[in-house]
């Protein structure tokens, strides 16, 4: 099977045998919005490290496409388990930008309430959430609910334990559950070719369930692609897994370097893919935005920036004390002894203003 | 009264748990039709069904992981892992996930997740089936560790570690899953009032001369040591709870005697014994006659099963042990 596109890197609409989605324009200005207002967050984010204001960050520059159309593919109810870099996802999912920044920031390990916004934690270990997911799924299969999970992880993750035992179990359980996998074509400084010998997604006939590689960079496609593999989970027919073929524009993170690893003619040639460049020529040749519409957007994108700015400067650290609730869900001796030993450490401090 | 082995006494506990909570579910290896290898989950798929009695594929990280999205999704789920040496593959699932989840979301999930290990030596089994791993997970902040002793505390424990809001990490004493005991089956850990606190010590035998702190397999070892001891009058403490330890009703026993010897079967450094002597000894320094004495297996990989008995701490060990302290 062929890579799944709907729209060329030049923005020209293109049909696919497989798969195809029909959108109003008010869905295709969201979708471009979305995808500029992430990378205002990530850019802004990358730029307030830079600064000093954030420990690390992890960039999802170029992943713009990958990450909104799947997440905006969801229903309300569904439930999405993201890694670090999933700031497309975490938007579309209703998270403030700022509190995806908290954890970058140092004051919390998390940054929001997962039950609330149908959306997990940045998972750090790679592959650890996507037997989350997995689990996650059995449970909707067991309530006999219609809501599936999307689990997120990249191609560096294929070769972690926990994300083929993922695969094993979805598989044995038949469970509604979507495997988004984005291939960004390294995993830190190791190229996909290093890791495995097939494509990602022809690795799913294996584990007994489809795979499809979809052009990441269209947002058109990849929310095609992933409302048919959500509709198979739903429908109780089981897991897919979709491969995001795409490219990490930036750094692993911020503390990494790349350009050690890898030469700067593959990022030009990525530039020319660009993910929202070629939804903005689609948009504006077909009239369905013209440029009071980008303008607005881009203006909406600066006071967005301007907003995380001081808002960043503004998160400041929990009281020390805060590091013992909720390590247990009830009541512990051995917290509350430490707690308040803590307390009674800092406060012979004459300082201390408790 | 019934009486029941340990492995009945907590195969009834898992009933009477699945009973009062239909979000309780039970999750490992050939814990369906097969029973578990020690049956001990025997009958439980019949009567409950698939749905809520479920072999899992053979991955240990798989069974854990998928357990914390379960949990998510608002089930209970019990885990059974095999043996105790094959607890590893689910290690950074354990203690990197579930141990942690509630902190990182301040709260917003919880982790009602049991994870039932069979633990210990003393069955003359190959490598990886005989080992005490239980200081890992009462290290690692999050975690609660419970081991049942006898038949009535398995019964009551299971029930109040599934019960419980946080993750909790069940080792059950093999080599005693077959000592029978009596169980009062009409009492249910689920009516909390009446029964005794899980995280709370008991004393087993009271005693005057040395206070002997043991858990799990090793209970019985030394109830039968302090029988035999005829010179020297042992109290016997069964922790039961590893994380937390309770130190009070501890520490008012060393405050009786005096005197301390610490018994289990794992390794002797960095384990549950050291941790202890180190805080009996910031308690009840002014009242000890003697350091705080250990008596646990070696800083060995475990052994092969015909050395197992020189490993183990037995009945002469514990007393020699006793002896020892009384001579300073």
């Amino acid at each position: 099977m062929s890579v799944v596109q709907l729209l060329t890197p030049e923005g020209q609409r293109v049909s696919h045998p497989g798969y195809d989605i029909n959108l109003s324009d008010s869905e295709l200005r969201g979708l471009y919005r979305d995808m500029v207002l992430v990378r205002r967050v990530d850019t802004e984010a990358t730029a307030l490290q830079r600064q000093g204001e954030l420990g690390l960050w992890a960039p999802c520059l170029g992943q713009e496409a990958a990450q909104v159309g799947s997440a905006r593919a969801m229903a309300p109810n569904d439930f999405a388990f993201p890694t670090f870099r999933e700031h497309g996802v975490t938007w579309s999912r209703g998270i403030a930008p700022l509190d995806m920044l908290a954890m970058c920031r140092g004051v919390s390990n998390g940054g929001w309430d997962p039950q609330v916004h149908r959306c997990g934690p940045y998972s750090i270990v790679i592959g650890a959430q996507v037997l989350h997911g997995v689990g996650y799924a059995m449970g909707i299969q067991f309530d006999g609910a219609e809501d599936v999970a999307v689990t997120y992880f990249g191609d560096g993750a294929m070769a972690q334990g926990d994300v083929n035992e993922a695969f094993v179990f979805a598989a044995s359980f038949s469970a509604p559950v979507v495997f988004f996998c984005q291939n960004n074509q390294w995993a830190i400084s190791q190229p996909r070719d290093q890791q495995s010998n097939i494509e990602i997604y022809e690795r799913a006939a294996g584990f007994g369930f489809p795979g499809v590689q979809v052009d990441g960079n269209d947002v058109l496609a990849v929310m095609a692609v992933t409302k048919v593999a959500l509709e198979r989970a739903r429908t109780g027919n089981g897991p897919t897994l979709i491969e995001a073929y795409t490219y990490r524009m930036g750094a692993h993170t911020t503390s990494d370097d790349p350009t050690r690893y890898r030469l700067a003619g593959e990022l030009e040639t990525w530039r020319l893919r660009d993910p929202i460049e070629r939804l903005k020529v689609y948009l504006a040749r077909q009239g369905i935005a013209d440029r009071s519409f980008f303008d607005h957007i881009e203006q909406e994108g600066e006071e967005l920036a301007e907003h995380i700015r001081e808002g960043v400067r503004g998160m400041v650290p929990p009281r020390p004390e805060s590091m013992f609730d909720d390590v247990y869900a009830e009541p512990h001796a051995r917290m509350d002894e430490q707690r308040s030993k803590m307390r009674e450490y800092l406060a012979s401090f004459e300082d201390y203003v408790g | 009264m019934t009486t029941l082995t340990l492995v009945k006494a907590i195969n009834a506990g898992l009933r009477k748990a699945m009973e009062h909570d239909s979000k309780v579910i039970l999750f490992g290896e050939d814990i369906g039709p097969l029973g578990g290898v020690f049956r001990v989950t025997d009958g439980l798929q019949k009567d409950f069904g698939g749905h809520r009695v479920l072999d899992a594929p053979l991955a240990e990280s798989g069974i854990v992981g998928t357990a914390v999205g379960l949990a998510m999704r608002g089930y209970r789920p019990v885990l059974e892992i095999q043996f105790d040496g094959f607890v590893y593959p689910g290690f950074d699932q354990i203690v990197s996930q579930v141990a942690k989840f509630h902190r990182r979301m301040d709260g917003a999930v919880a982790m009602p997740i049991t994870i039932r290990i069979p633990y210990g030596g003393g069955i003359g089994a190959v490598e990886h089936h005989s080992e005490s791993p239980e200081a890992y997970f009462a290290h690692t902040a999050g975690l609660r560790v419970l081991t049942p002793a006898d038949p009535q505390a398995a019964y009551l424990t299971i029930q109040q570690a599934i019960a419980c809001n946080d993750p909790v990490i069940y080792f059950e004493p093999k080599r005693r899953y077959w000592d029978k005991g009596e169980v009062d089956e009409l009492q249910s850990a689920l009516d909390l009032s009446e029964v005794a606190d899980p995280w709370r010590a008991r004393i087993m035998k009271a005693g005057s001369d040395v206070t002997v702190a043991c858990y799990g397999p090793m209970v019985r070892t030394c109830l039968e040591a302090a029988e035999a001891s005829t010179d020297i009058s042992l109290e016997v403490v069964d922790l039961q709870s590893l994380s937390p330890i309770d130190y009070e009703t501890l520490a008012s026993s060393v405050e009786r005697t005096s005197r301390l010897v610490v018994v289990h079967e794992a390794s002797m450094s960095g384990g549950i014994g050291a941790e202890i002597a180190a805080r009996i000894g910031e308690r009840c320094f002014y009242v000890l006659e003697a350091p705080v004495t250990r008596v646990t297996g070696f800083d060995v990989p475990y052994p092969a099963s015909r050395l197992e008995e020189y490993f183990l701490p037995d009945l002469d060990r514990v007393i020699d042990a006793a002896e020892q302290v009384m001579r300073y």
